[in-house]
């Protein structure tokens, strides 16, 4: 038995700068103020894990802008995904390269590579213009997938492309066409390597991505394939870039199909697959495609104030404490997993978990339950504009969960004009605020689409 | 609920109650010694007569030496308690308690809170160290009781319209009613329109829905009832007292509608027996309620009785609460108008009722006011802890 690309999933938030405000074609891809590089990896993940059944033994999580340094963002990740105390959750950070490394680790001993970034430029640089943020999981494992790789090439360089100091927010570019010249050479032989390796003459489709905007806009003459060339769906995404290129053409790709996967970014790491006759079947949910075409406005003032690019004035409120570690260790099953309590005796669901009974009186007859992936309903909502927020105002629902507990959250991407009592929710984990230096990540209700009052009572 | 009561165990024989509003040169110290000095002087009593203290805040110190370090008491017994918005309640509850367990003659309970301090808008919490998931953390209290408009209309098919004139009203009523009180945070009426036209701070709460923020301070001395006349002639006799803390299962109910407090409804029904009340509306001369935001004064009519469920909302409209309507609840103004320093409230309502009781409240007396209700709540709908005391004009009235 071999290792083989089981499942993929691609994130994009909902945000979207107008490209008016940026000067760019085309609306720039931005995560919310309450999403990082590690809830947008949980996003990914929980839809490629949808429907897994085998355990995941180890996440591999690639960044370029991880949320902590000195603390590994992985266990978050694997925390919310409830994958258990046995997974071997690992950050690769640091550089776009990181993603490679991340794939090459699943697709080598199997796993799951969430590759996740928030790239930020500075106001009017090429990096706000032509960057992106998003997410993408993809997982590997033993037994029949719908991609089996075929050749893994590294090819390795040291050159000075692209740079950040760690404690800089935005990063620098040497002139692209220096480094588009070392790319080029190494885009080719790297593709040529990995086609020879497996015998292969031409690639179906090919995916080349790089941090070079140089190397994008000129893939299409640098490696082809048969029928498909592509890069960066959206813009440079950062470690998400790969995975996400590469989920735009497994949602298109036939059965029995090449894809050779290029990613230019000190050096060039080729990674060639041949979908199966699973993939049809096993496609993400909703399309890269789509979700591009998704999206909703956010004002540019509004992006600057949830990047620190602009300093707003905060409500007339005290900033919140910060979470304590040990309360936080002692509930990470709540939240992080949104695992409440079971009455054994009587069913009823308390969330927040609680030992004693609210129904019935029963104590410690209690078994856990995550309801993180159950939808709900809206009993009742109100918005709050004295509340403190990194975005204010706050909305808030009291959600009804389908199959029973109730619990009051706040509302993440909120379009509090269409939110009524009855509305359909899921739920979202994101960072609610970070203070003192610590992130405090939670759950909150997401509206969606669809008729409300059904499924409830 | 199993309580005995201690009906007409004992009275309260002196009041004091500082002027609140928003007191920029005055410390919580110069409140303190304002307000128990003036209950001194009601009662004829001297400072070292009083044998020991409940003092009441939530924020505004912390042990029995916020109170008797700025009164240099000697060597007294002071207890400090909180019990969120309940607290003043809670010092008057344990004060009374002491006096009729036989522990002490003369025992005192104070309420203070100096909220401008800070700079900050609304009351701020003090929660221990915790893992940031509590939804208190981003629900502000307006929020939170907001969620009663709408969960009002839908379970009783009140158009939206409806609701919004009847909390209109109640702020309406209580600025009314404040504008005939010296001692009031915002003594001028408030037209309808400016009340519709406030800018919005939760939901469909509006600045003028919502309580004052205020610095204050109230004080009760409370003696044996048979005691009572070598103080003063008019003294008020307690008749109940009761408090019920809710196991906060609403918030995680689904069965829970937001249009009740289940705390209030079993803390007034506990003390309607204690004080022998059958038909509270009609027994009762007035009502101290806690409309800390409107929604709530027009829920609690309800919970307490005073209006059918359902119906509170076109009974405020109609002016059966107003000062001169068949039943006048916040004479002096409420929460909405005196001002709500957190720890002086509970204190502030039994001030208005020994006020009317004694047939001292000027502009605002309710004629022939005989027993009346003080009703106190902390904390938000789906958990909260409800205070509710009866006190009355004669020792041994009632049924």
């Amino acid at each position: 038995m071999t290792l083989a690309l089981q499942r993929y999933a691609a994130y994009l938030p909902s945000g979207r700068l107008g490209a008016a405000d940026i000067g760019t074609a085309a609306p720039r891809v931005v995560a919310s103020f309450d999403e990082d590089s590690t809830t947008m990896a949980v996003a990914a993940a929980a839809t490629a894990l949808a429907g897994a059944e085998a355990a995941v033994d180890a996440v591999y999580l690639a960044t370029t802008s991880p949320a902590y340094l000195d603390k590994t963002n992985a266990t978050a990740v694997a925390a919310a995904l409830r994958l258990g105390p046995e997974c071997f959750a690992v950050d690769l950070a640091g550089a776009a390269r990181s993603a490679m490394g991340a794939i090459r680790a699943a697709a080598t001993s199997g796993g799951l590579a969430v590759l996740s970034d928030v790239r930020v430029g500075r106001p009017g640089s090429a990096d706000e213009k032509g960057g992106a943020d998003a997410a993408g999981a993809l997982l590997f494992g033993l037994g029949e997938g719908i991609a089996d790789v075929l050749a893994q090439v590294s090819l390795s360089d040291e050159f000075l492309d692209r740079w950040r100091e760690p404690e800089a927010v935005t990063g620098q570019q040497w002139e692209e066409r220096f480094g588009f010249e070392r790319y080029a050479e190494l885009v080719r032989s790297a593709a040529a390597s990995a086609l020879s390796s497996a015998g292969v003459s031409e690639a179906d489709h090919v995916v080349l991505v790089s941090p070079n905007s140089a190397v994008r806009n000129r893939a299409g003459s640098l490696v082809k394939g048969a029928s498909t060339t592509r890069t960066s769906p959206v813009g440079h995404a950062g470690c998400a870039d790969v995975a996400l290129a590469l989920a735009d053409v497994l949602d298109e790709a036939g059965p029995g199909e090449t894809v050779l996967v290029l990613s230019a970014a000190d050096g060039c790491d080729a990674l060639l697959l041949r979908t199966t006759a699973l993939l049809p079947e096993r496609r993400q949910p909703r399309p890269v495609a789509e979700q591009v075409a998704a999206g909703s406005p956010v004002s540019y003032t509004a992006y600057l104030g949830w990047r620190g690019l602009l300093q707003r004035e905060l409500p007339r409120r005290p900033e919140p404490d910060r979470p304590a570690g040990p309360p936080s260790a002692r509930g990470a099953g709540w939240k992080f997993g949104f695992a409440g309590t079971r009455c054994d005796r009587c069913g009823f669901l308390h969330l927040p978990p609680l030992r004693v009974c609210r129904s019935c009186g029963a104590a410690d007859e209690m078994t856990e339950v995550s309801a993180a992936a159950v939808g709900g309903r809206v009993a009742t909502y109100t918005i709050d504009r004295l509340a403190y927020s990194p975005s204010p105002p706050v909305v808030d629902v009291v959600v009804d969960f389908d199959g029973g507990g109730r619990c009051a959250l706040e509302v993440a991407d909120a379009a509090p004009e269409s939110l009524e009592v009855g509305s359909r929710v899921e739920l979202v984990f994101r960072r609610l605020f970070s203070a003192g230096g610590v992130h405090n990540y939670f759950w909150k209700a997401r509206q969606v689409a669809g008729p409300s009052n059904e499924g409830g009572s | 609920m199993a309580s005995n009561g201690i009906r007409d165990t004992v009275a309260i024989v002196g009041m004091g109650c500082t002027s609140f509003g928003e007191h920029w040169d005055r410390s919580a110290d110069d409140l303190l010694l304002e307000a128990v000095g003036e209950c001194l002087l009601a009662s004829g009593t001297a400072r070292d007569d009083v044998d020991a203290y409940w003092l009441g805040t939530l924020s505004s110190g912390q042990s029995g030496l916020t109170l008797s370090r700025p009164l240099g008491l000697d060597y007294k017994p002071v207890t400090r308690v909180e019990n969120y918005c309940a607290t003043g309640s809670e010092a008057f509850r344990n004060a009374c308690y002491a006096v009729a367990s036989g522990a002490y003659d003369r025992v005192m309970a104070v309420g203070v809170e100096k909220l401008k301090d800070s700079g900050f808008s609304g009351l701020l919490r003090t929660d221990p160290p915790a893992d940031g998931t509590a939804s208190e953390l981003s629900l502000t209290a307006p929020a939170a009781f907001s969620l009663l408009d709408p969960a009002y209309c839908a379970a009783h098919g009140v158009h939206p319209d409806g609701m919004r004139e009847a909390m209109t009203h109640v702020a309406w009523k209580n600025h009314v009613n404040g504008a005939r009180n010296p001692k009031a945070q915002f003594r001028s009426e408030v037209s309808k329109e400016k009340i519709d036209a406030a800018p919005r701070v939760a939901g469909r709460l509006g600045v003028f829905d919502c309580s004052g923020v205020s610095d204050g301070a109230a004080a009760a001395l409370v003696v044996r009832a048979e005691d009572a006349y070598d103080y003063t002639d008019h003294p008020v006799f307690v008749k109940a007292l009761s408090l019920a803390a809710g196991p906060m299962r609403g918030g995680m109910d689904p069965a829970y509608d937001f249009t009740t407090f289940p705390e209030v409804v079993r803390s007034a029904q506990d003390a309607y027996a204690q004080a022998g009340i059958t038909d509270p509306a009609r027994e009762l001369s007035l009502a101290e309620v806690h409309d800390c935001f409107t929604p709530t004064e027009i829920v609690l009519m309800e919970d307490l009785g005073l209006s059918h469920r359902g119906e509170a909302w076109k009974d405020v409209l109609a002016g059966d609460f107003d000062l001169g309507g068949r039943f006048p609840v916040n004479v002096d103004g409420g929460l909405k108008s005196f001002g709500h320093p957190v720890g002086a409230s509970g204190l502030r309502m039994l001030y208005e009722s020994w006020l009317q009781l004694r047939g001292e409240a000027g502009a605002r007396q309710v004629a022939d006011a005989r027993l009346a209700l003080t009703h106190n709540l902390g904390g938000r709908p789906g958990g909260c802890v409800s205070f509710v005391s009866v006190v009355g004009s004669e020792r041994g009235q009632g049924s």
